[in-house]
C-alpha cells in the first residue's frame, strides 16, 4: 500500500470533565493524499473540530485525552516525535485557518508585519520575507497589496480577513491545509470567492485541503472526497457524488434528506389584506444612508422573506418595526395605525401583536430565568393576557406546541441544546399570542437537521394560528422553501420582489443573479453547472 | 403541588430552597467555615461587646503591655494587655461592635447607592448618565482621605458622620463598575427581547440586568469592607475618626504602633481580626458569586471542591 500524506489510525479523543467522561472522537480512521479536497462533514458535537485539533496538537491536555490511536505524517507517527519537530511540522507542513479570523489575527499589530513574523521565524530574511508577505497577500486576492500590509485587522472585511488568514497560511508553503469552517460566517458571494480561491489555490501548489464543514452545499463545491461524522465515529465515507446519491448509512440520508433547498416552491397566497403597510422607511446613522425609501405589504398569513447580505440593511428594517430603533421618516401602517409614531402606552398594546424571535437563542433568552420564567414573563408584562394562576398550565400547553417536554418548565437555558432553546423562544413569542412574527436568522445558528424541524415547525404554526412571518435570512435554500414572496435587498435597498417561485427561477435583477449563483447547493451536479455559470460569467467580466 | 392553596406551596418551596442553599453551603469547606467564623463574629459584636465592656476598660498600670500566651493569668489576658494594661481579648471583643457597624454600613450605604446610581447611568439618557459621571469624576478627583479630613474637620466627628464620609467617598468605586456592566448588558440579545415584549425600563433594569451584576457587586463590596476599616482606623489616627475611649480594630492597629517594636501583639491581634474577616468575607462572596449563577451552581450542587 503506497504511503498517505497524512493518515488517521483508531484515533479516539477523551475529555475528562466534572460530569464524566466524554468520548469526542472514536476510533477515526481516514488518510489524505496529496493534491486531494477532502471534507469532514458533521453536525456540532459530531467531532470533526477535534478530529482537525489532534493533528496539529491543538487539543487542551487535560481535560482532554488522546487515548489511542496515530497519527501518521508522511509515514513519521506525530504522537512518537519530540515537541520541538512537532511544531516545526505544524506551520511549516501543516497549517490551519479558522472560523472567525479577527480573533486569530493580533489586532495591535499590522496584518504584513503578522505574516512576515511567520516568515521569519521559520528563518526568512528581512528584506525577503517583506517582498514574500506583499506576493502572498497579492497571491490571495487582496487589491492593493502594498497599502493592505500597513493595516491592522479590524480594517479588512470578513472575507478579506479570511484571505488575510489564508495568506498567512500558506506562507510557509505547507503540505496540507486544514480549513475548520473557513465560511460559516461569511456572506454568500464572499463564501463562493473565498471556496475559489482555497480550490484555486490548492490546484497551483498542490497540497492538500481539509475541510470541517456543516454545510453540503461546501462540500459539493470544493471537495473530491467526503466523510461523514457522527458522535465522534466516521460513519460513511466515500466521493461526494456517491455520498449524495447513493448514501447508505441512515445518519447521511436523513442528512441530506434534511438540506434544504428542495421543496416545492409555495404558490403565494390569495388574501390580498394587507396586515402591515411598510411604506418609504429610511434609516440614516451620521452621514451612512442604512436604509433609503424601503416599502412593502405583509398580507394576512404571508410569509415575506427579506434576503440580503450583510449591511444590506435587513435587520435593521426588522429593528424599526419593532421600534427597537427609530426610523427618520416614513410609515408604518398596522391596523390603520403609524406604529412609528405611537405613545409608549398605545405601542404597549400593540407589541403584543408583532414579536421577534432572534438569530441565536442562547443569547436572546437570560441565562438566568427559567423556562417558565421566561414563558411567563409576557404575561408579568402584559397581565391581562392571562390571569397568574393559569400560567404553569399555558407554558405547558405552549411547550406541547412547538414539541417540547413538559418537564422543561424548571429547566436553565443553558441545559438545553441550540434547537430546543430556539423552540423555547418561539413558545415566548407565541406567549402573547401574536398576529405576526419577525424571525431574523432564526434558523441559520442550527445544525441542518434541527434548522429543518424548526422550519416545519414554524410552517405548522403558520397553518394552525394562522400567523404572518418576516423571515429575514442570507441563506437561499432556506428562503425557497418556506417563503411566499422573497424581497431581495443591498445596501438599504430593496433591489427586486416577487413570489418566490419568480425569483429563485427567473430572477430579473442582475445582483439576485449572482447571489442565487454563489449560494451552494448540496446536490454536486447542480453546484457544477453553477459553478461552471459563475466561471464563465467572470470571464465574460473580464 | 399546584392545587395545594398557594401560602402553604410559598413556604414549602421557600424552605425547600433554603435547605437547597445550606446543602451548598455545606459542600463548600471553606464558605463554610467562613460563615460559620462571621455567625460568632455577629454574636460577638452583639452579645460579647456588652458583657465585656466593664473588663475591657478597666486600667491596669502594673499589666502593661503584658505578652501573650501567658496561660498562668485570667483567659481574658491570654492574648496580652494593652499599653494601660487593659486585657487585647476583650478589647478587640469591645471593638468588634463599632468596627463591623462602621463598616457593614458604610460598604452597604455605597453599594446600594453606587449601584443604583450606576445602572440609572448605564441606562437611561445621556443627560443623567454624563451628571452622575461628573459628580463621580469630582469624588474620584480628590483623595478620599482627604476629603474624609476636610468633611470631618467640619462636622463634629461621630459614628454616624464616620460612616456617610467613608460612603460618600466609595460610591464611584461601585457606580463606574455598575454603569460599565450595564453598558455591556444593555446591548445583549435578551435585553432586546424583553424591549420587544414591551418590558419597561423598570423591569429590564431590575429584573435583567440587576441578576446579572450583584455577583461583581458583591465581590467588590467584600474586597472594599478591608479598605473601609483601614480607612477608618487612618480617620481616627488622625483624630477626626472614632474618638477614645470609643474603640475600633483600626484605632487598636493605630494605637498600637509606637510599641511595634517591643510589643508586637498591640497592633498584631486587631491586625489579625481584620484580615480573618475579610478573607471569610471574601470566600463566602466567591461562593455566592457560584451558587447566584445558575451556569455554575451545578459545581455546588455535585459537591465539587475546586471552584473556578
Amino acid at each position: 500500500m503506497a504511503e498517505h500524506l497524512l493518515e488517521i489510525k483508531d484515533l479516539a479523543v477523551v475529555f475528562h470533565t466534572i460530569a464524566g467522561q466524554v468520548q469526542a472522537v472514536n476510533g477515526v480512521n481516514l488518510h489524505l493524499d496529496k493534491g486531494e479536497v477532502l471534507a469532514i462533514l458533521g453536525e456540532s458535537g459530531s467531532g470533526k473540530s477535534v478530529t482537525a485539533s489532534a493533528v496539529l496538537n491543538l487539543i487542551d491536555m487535560p481535560p482532554g485525552e488522546i487515548t489511542a490511536g496515530e497519527i501518521r505524517f508522511k509515514g513519521e507517527n506525530l504522537f512518537d516525535m519530540p515537541p520541538a519537530r512537532r511544531r516545526d511540522i505544524n506551520g511549516k507542513n501543516i497549517a490551519m485557518i479558522f472560523q472567525d479570523p479577527l480573533s486569530y489575527l493580533n489586532p495591535v499589530y499590522r496584518i504584513g508585519w503578522q505574516i512576515e513574523e511567520a516568515l521569519k521565524v521559520h528563518g526568512a530574511k528581512e528584506k525577503e520575507a517583506r517582498l514574500e508577505t506583499l506576493r502572498l497577500l497579492e497571491k490571495v486576492g487582496i487589491t492593493e497589496p502594498i497599502s493592505a500590509a500597513r493595516k491592522y485587522p479590524h480594517q479588512f472585511s470578513g472575507g478579506q480577513r479570511q484571505r488575510v488568514m489564508i495568506a498567512m497560511a500558506l506562507a510557509l508553503r505547507p503540505d496540507i491545509l486544514i480549513a475548520d469552517e473557513p465560511t460559516t460566517a461569511l456572506d454568500v458571494t464572499v463564501q463562493a470567492q473565498i471556496l475559489d480561491l482555497l480550490v484555486n489555490l490548492q490546484k497551483e501548489t498542490g497540497m492538500a485541503l481539509l475541510i470541517i464543514t456543516h454545510d453540503l452545499g461546501v462540500v459539493a463545491e470544493v471537495a473530491n472526497r467526503v466523510i461523514v461524522m457522527q458522535n465522534g465515529k466516521v460513519i460513511e465515507a466515500g466521493s461526494v457524488r456517491d455520498i449524495y446519491f447513493k448514501p447508505s448509512h441512515k445518519y447521511t440520508k436523513q442528512l441530506i434528506k434534511a438540506a434544504p433547498g428542495k421543496g416545492k416552491f409555495s404558490l403565494g397566497i390569495s388574501s390580498s389584506n394587507p396586515l402591515l403597510s411598510v411604506s418609504k422607511i429610511s434609516k440614516n446613522y451620521g452621514v451612512f444612508r442604512a436604509l433609503k425609501d424601503i416599502s412593502f405589504d405583509l398580507m394576512e398569513g404571508e410569509t415575506v422573506a427579506i434576503v440580503g447580505e450583510s449591511g444590506s440593511g435587513k435587520s435593521t428594517t426588522a429593528k424599526i418595526l419593532l421600534r427597537l430603533e427609530n426610523a427618520n421618516s416614513g410609515s408604518v401602517f398596522y391596523q390603520n395605525q403609524d406604529i412609528l409614531t405611537l405613545s409608549d402606552q398605545d405601542l404597549l398594546k400593540k407589541r403584543r401583536d408583532i414579536q421577534m424571535v432572534f438569530q441565536d437563542p442562547s443569547q436572546s433568552l437570560n441565562p438566568r430565568m427559567t423556562v417558565l420564567q421566561l414563558i411567563s414573563e409576557a404575561w408579568v408584562i402584559h397581565p391581562d393576557v392571562l390571569p397568574k394562576n393559569k400560567w404553569l398550565r399555558r407554558v405547558e400547553d405552549l411547550l406541547e406546541q412547538v414539541g417540547l417536554e413538559k418537564e422543561y418548565v424548571r429547566r436553565f437555558p443553558h441545559q438545553l441544546s441550540g434547537g430546543q432553546l430556539q423552540r423555547i423562544a418561539i413558545a415566548r413569542a407565541l406567549a402573547l399570542e401574536p398576529k405576526i412574527i419577525i424571525c431574523d436568522e432564526a434558523v441559520s445558528a442550527l445544525d441542518v437537521s434541527v434548522q429543518a424541524q424548526v422550519i416545519s415547525l414554524l410552517k405548522k404554526l403558520k397553518k394552525d394560528l394562522g400567523l404572518s412571518y418576516i423571515f429575514i435570512a442570507h441563506d437561499l435554500p432556506v428562503v425557497r422553501d418556506f417563503a411566499d414572496r422573497v424581497i431581495v435587498m443591498k445596501e438599504g435597498q430593496i433591489i427586486e420582489t416577487g413570489l418566490a417561485k419568480d425569483i429563485f427561477l427567473k430572477p430579473q435583477k442582475k445582483y439576485t443573479q449572482e447571489l442565487l449563483l454563489a449560494s451552494l447547493e448540496p446536490d454536486p451536479d447542480v453546484q457544477l453547472a453553477r459553478r461552471n455559470t459563475r466561471k464563465k460569467l467572470l470571464e465574460y467580466k473580464i | 403541588m399546584a392545587k395545594s392553596p398557594p401560602t402553604a406551596k410559598d413556604n414549602n418551596t421557600r424552605r425547600f430552597v433554603f435547605n437547597a442553599w445550606l446543602l451548598m453551603l455545606a459542600r463548600d469547606r471553606f464558605a463554610l467555615f467562613a460563615a460559620i467564623f462571621l455567625l460568632v463574629l455577629v454574636g460577638v459584636a452583639l452579645v460579647g461587646s456588652f458583657a465585656l465592656e466593664d473588663v475591657a476598660t478597666k486600667q491596669n498600670l502594673r499589666g502593661r503591655n503584658a505578652p501573650p500566651f501567658d496561660f498562668n493569668k485570667d483567659w481574658i489576658f491570654w492574648l496580652g494587655g494593652d499599653a494601660l494594661g487593659r486585657p487585647l481579648l476583650a478589647r478587640i471583643f469591645l471593638a468588634s461592635r463599632n468596627t463591623l457597624m462602621i463598616a457593614a454600613s458604610a460598604v452597604s450605604f455605597s453599594l446600594i447607592i453606587g449601584c443604583f446610581l450606576g445602572l440609572i447611568a448605564g441606562y437611561t439618557s445621556k443627560f443623567f448618565s454624563h451628571l452622575i459621571l461628573r459628580v463621580a469624576d469630582v469624588i474620584m478627583s480628590f483623595p478620599s482621605l482627604l476629603l474624609a479630613v476636610i468633611i470631618l474637620y467640619m462636622l463634629p466627628p461621630s459614628v454616624i458622620n464616620i460612616v456617610v464620609v467613608l460612603a460618600i467617598t466609595r460610591i464611584p468605586i461601585y457606580l463606574r463598575t455598575a454603569r460599565a456592566e450595564v453598558l455591556e448588558i444593555r446591548e445583549r440579545m435578551f435585553i432586546q427581547a424583553a424591549t420587544v415584549m414591551g418590558a419597561s425600563n423598570k423591569r429590564i433594569i431590575f429584573r435583567h440586568i440587576l441578576p446579572i451584576i450583584i455577583p461583581t457587586m458583591v465581590t467588590i463590596a467584600t474586597l472594599d469592607f478591608a479598605f473601609v476599616m483601614l480607612a477608618e482606623s487612618s480617620l481616627s489616627f488622625l483624630g477626626i475618626g472614632i474618638q477614645p475611649p470609643e474603640i475600633t480594630w483600626g484605632l487598636m492597629v493605630a494605637q498600637g504602633r509606637p510599641y511595634l517594636t517591643t510589643a508586637w501583639w498591640l497592633s498584631f491581634w486587631p491586625g489579625l481580626a481584620i484580615i480573618l474577616t475579610t478573607l471569610s468575607l471574601n470566600l463566602l462572596s466567591n461562593w455566592l458569586r457560584v451558587v447566584l449563577d445558575p451556569q455554575q451552581r451545578w459545581r455546588m450542587e455535585i459537591g465539587d471542591q475546586k471552584n473556578g
